[in-house]
């Protein structure tokens, strides 16, 4: 065993309101400076959609993540030396108009407008050329399905689904979406780090966090193509990639980060894994169907006493143990198995889960009088989105798997409703307890974390002492440059 | 003249070269880059840049391998048959490159395509030298026959003249002009190497090859931590 540990994040989707506060957050704090304005660190979604940038998800096109081949773990984009000859166009590479090219607008026509008949405009300039453009993308051009099936009848994880249900899917009366906030999936078998022919991006061994070395990275933009959730982007203007950073400077400072800071919903939960470094290769080499059991097996059970051993024998310090301990992430993901990882086929071993949504009660319109349906927790069947699409995103296509996720959700909703309103029929919800396989100690608990949790239950981290460590090998009186951290010159373009 | 020329100007395109790479690489590694423009254009590149790149690795390799084992060249050249073939496929090899060439510069042009936004004017210099240079190159190769012949006994012996520090430039200085001419911008461009994107061809990763597709870096190897092992990191050990 090789106790690792990592910080990890789980996304209760059926909280998420879709109000984009954090991607705003992400944004104004990291990515708005020039070569960056297209780079979206914390994107959100519509599901069903095709994402950002657009249909990421098809690796018949992207070839991001890995494959198995003869018993092999391979990266799907090439062999490492069809890599290297690849350097000088990368085939696999979206182009600015997969995202948007990004754009301002010409403010002063309107303020510096001659009085006329009809309001003045302001054309829109491109933030790459300074040229004047159309505009023909932009973030989330297909938020809330943006009023037209079009976009949403492209996404990839539709492809599993009967015509029928795709007909379905999209008539007025049943139309049903909702949102995934995404940021990098801080991988535990990134394939971005594979992908990258100059050893630039790398791991944190000590919190798990895949970051790209700035002064390394020679913009060979292998990693974009690696990446199956398209999560590292390539700055036009320094020429070097760049990624979401789980905002290591605020988590060193006990910050959550900003992305979870502002979240409107609370749907975001922060804490600490240990997981089994030995075993991610045999893990992520797993048939489809085993892919989720195989990372959850992985994941450790900080209360073992075994586990406690031998994560103190490979240096992972008590306070980060204890809080592992106390973490919402092992909560969600092992002891209720209820987060799941988004497109775990891609064998990155995402790291980051997910809770699918349960999505809201049914209504229908009946002679114009709006009412709610009495059948409050619908059968799995009937689910307003086919179970199929969910085992797409999050089981890579095992549906029992998530169906066993509902069942417990459904419980949880029924036993309370039973417990708080009392209008549930006799039996059903102790029906609902076995089918969820779970207890009413165990809803309770659920039922705490999901709703009432404060922010210190929700933001659980050790308290990190990088400034501590930095004293413990460095004298404190080092000249300025070659201790500390940043530029020495500012990051500027090349010639 | 000509000592100007022939010995002073390659030492120091190649003394500047080395130095100033050297700190550049040290001191402002973040410049680093091969300066991609694909994300904002990738149609054109295509045609450009495959051309460009294997064709230039090629034909720069040509030019290197004679120069470090002129023996086997010479062998290879002694029969007319193989020295025809050679030189028909470095001639369409050269045709190749300018093709990508010139797309290349058609991309970069202003109001052709977004890659005009990042186009400093150091590429600007370089296109149009290297341009002079491929051209030439050309010239070379159709009016000066078989050049890999004359090129064994002229500038092979001139650069390792260089190289022992015991300059004789009588070979090179009996060459035609239109020659001597594509030889002094070939160390124009050699200087311009860490001044430019150039340097990216240092930065090739051929490690790449061989490393372990994970990277894992600790602020402490907890492995060797358990060793009692004296923790150096950064310039000053602990003590
Ligand atoms: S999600 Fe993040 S860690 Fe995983 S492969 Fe992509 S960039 Fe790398
Ligand atoms: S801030 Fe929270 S609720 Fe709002 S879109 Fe982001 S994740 Fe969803």
């Amino acid at each position: 065993m090789n106790v690792r540990c990592q910080v990890s994040m789980v996304f209760h989707l059926d909280k998420c309101i879709g109000c984009h506060t954090c991607s705003l957050a992400c944004k104004n704090l990291w990515t708005s400076r020039q070569g960056t304005e297209y780079m979206w660190w914390n994107n959100v979604e519509t599901k069903p959609g095709t994402g950002y940038p657009t249909l990421y998800e098809d690796q018949e096109e992207y070839h991001g993540g890995w494959e198995v081949k003869d018993g092999e773990l391979k990266l799907k984009l090439n062999t490492r030396s069809k890599e290297l000859l690849n350097l000088g166009f990368n085939t696999r590479l979206p182009s600015l108009d997969d995202y948007y090219e990004p754009w301002t607008y010409k403010y002063d026509e309107l303020t510096n407008s001659p009085l006329q008949q009809i309001q003045p405009i302001a054309t829109p300039v491109s933030l790459v050329t300074g040229k004047e453009m159309e505009i023909e993308a932009g973030p989330n051009w297909d938020d809330c399905l943006s009023g037209s099936p079009i976009y949403a009848a492209n996404d990839p994880n539709l492809r599993s689904i009967a015509d029928e249900e795709r007909r379905q899917l999209f008539e007025m009366e049943r139309v049903v979406y909702f949102y995934l906030p995404r940021i990098c999936n801080h991988c535990m078998n990134p394939s971005c780090v594979a992908a990258c022919p100059a050893g630039a991006i790398y791991k944190r061994g000590e919190d798990g966090i895949v970051l790209v070395s700035q002064e390394k990275c020679m913009g060979w933009r292998m990693c974009v193509s690696g990446c199956p959730y398209k999560k590292v982007y390539f700055n036009w203007s320094t020429g070097k990639a760049e990624k979401c950073i789980l905002c290591y400077p605020r988590l060193e400072t006990q910050q959550a980060p900003a992305c979870m800071h502002s979240c409107v919903g609370r749907i975001r939960y922060l804490g600490m894994l240990l997981y089994d470094a030995d075993r991610i290769e045999q893990a992520a080499k797993s048939p489809d169907h085993e892919l989720v059991q195989a990372q959850r097996d992985i994941i450790l059970d900080p209360f073992d006493p075994q586990v406690i051993r031998e994560a103190r024998e490979n240096g992972v310090e008590d306070k980060v143990i204890e809080s592992a301990q106390k973490s919402p992430v092992y909560a969600y993901v092992k002891r209720w198995k209820l987060a799941l990882p988004l497109h775990p086929e891609f064998r990155t071993l995402p790291m980051l889960f997910y809770v699918p949504p349960l999505l809201p009660v049914t209504g229908s319109m009946n002679d114009g009088i709006y009412e709610s349906s009495r059948d409050f927790f619908s059968s799995l069947e009937n689910a307003r989105l086919p179970i199929r699409y969910m085992a797409s995103l999050f089981t890579a296509g095992d549906e029992e798997m998530i169906k066993a996720v509902y069942r417990k959700m459904m419980a949880v909703r029924v036993y309370k409703r039973a417990q708080t309103v009392g209008d549930i029929p006799e039996g059903e919800a102790a029906e609902a307890l076995e089918r969820g396989g779970t207890t009413p100690e165990e809803i309770d608990d659920i039922y705490r974390l999901t709703s009432l949790a404060g922010f210190d239950e929700r933001f659980v981290i050790p308290p990190f002492s990088r400034e501590a460590a930095v004293e413990l090998v460095h004298l404190t009186h080092t000249p300025a440059e070659s201790s500390g951290m940043g530029f020495i010159h500012a990051p500027e373009r090349g010639l | 003249m000509d000592t100007i020329l022939f010995v002073a100007f390659p030492y120091i395109a190649v003394i500047l070269a080395v130095g100033f790479g050297i700190y550049r690489n040290v001191r402002n590694r973040f410049t680093f880059s091969s300066l991609s423009s694909q994300l904002l254009e990738n149609r054109q590149l295509f045609w450009g840049s495959v051309p460009w790149h294997y064709g230039i690795t090629l034909l720069l390799l040509a030019h290197l391998i004679p120069w470090i084992i002129p023996g086997a060249a010479r062998y290879v050249l002694s029969d007319p048959v193989r020295l025809v073939i050679l030189e028909l496929i470095g001639l369409a090899l050269s045709l190749f490159t300018a093709f990508g060439l010139i797309v290349l510069i058609i991309r970069r042009l202003p109001g052709n395509s977004r890659a005009h936004a990042v186009t400093s004017w150091m590429d600007g210099v370089l296109l149009f030298l290297l341009a002079v240079q491929t051209f030439s190159g050309i010239g070379v190769a159709l009016f000066d026959r078989w050049g890999s012949l004359w090129f064994l006994s002229s500038i092979v012996p001139w650069l390792w003249s260089l190289v022992r520090l015991q300059p004789d430039i009588t070979p090179v200085i009996a060459l035609p002009a239109f020659i001597q001419f594509h030889v002094l911008i070939g160390f124009l461009l050699i200087l311009l190497f860490p001044f430019s994107r150039l340097i990216h061809i240092f930065t090739i990763p051929l490690g790449y090859l061989r490393r372990p597709y994970q990277v894992v870096i600790w602020y402490r190897d907890p492995r060797r931590r358990n060793e009692g092992q004296v923790i150096t990191y950064g310039k000053q050990p602990l003590e």
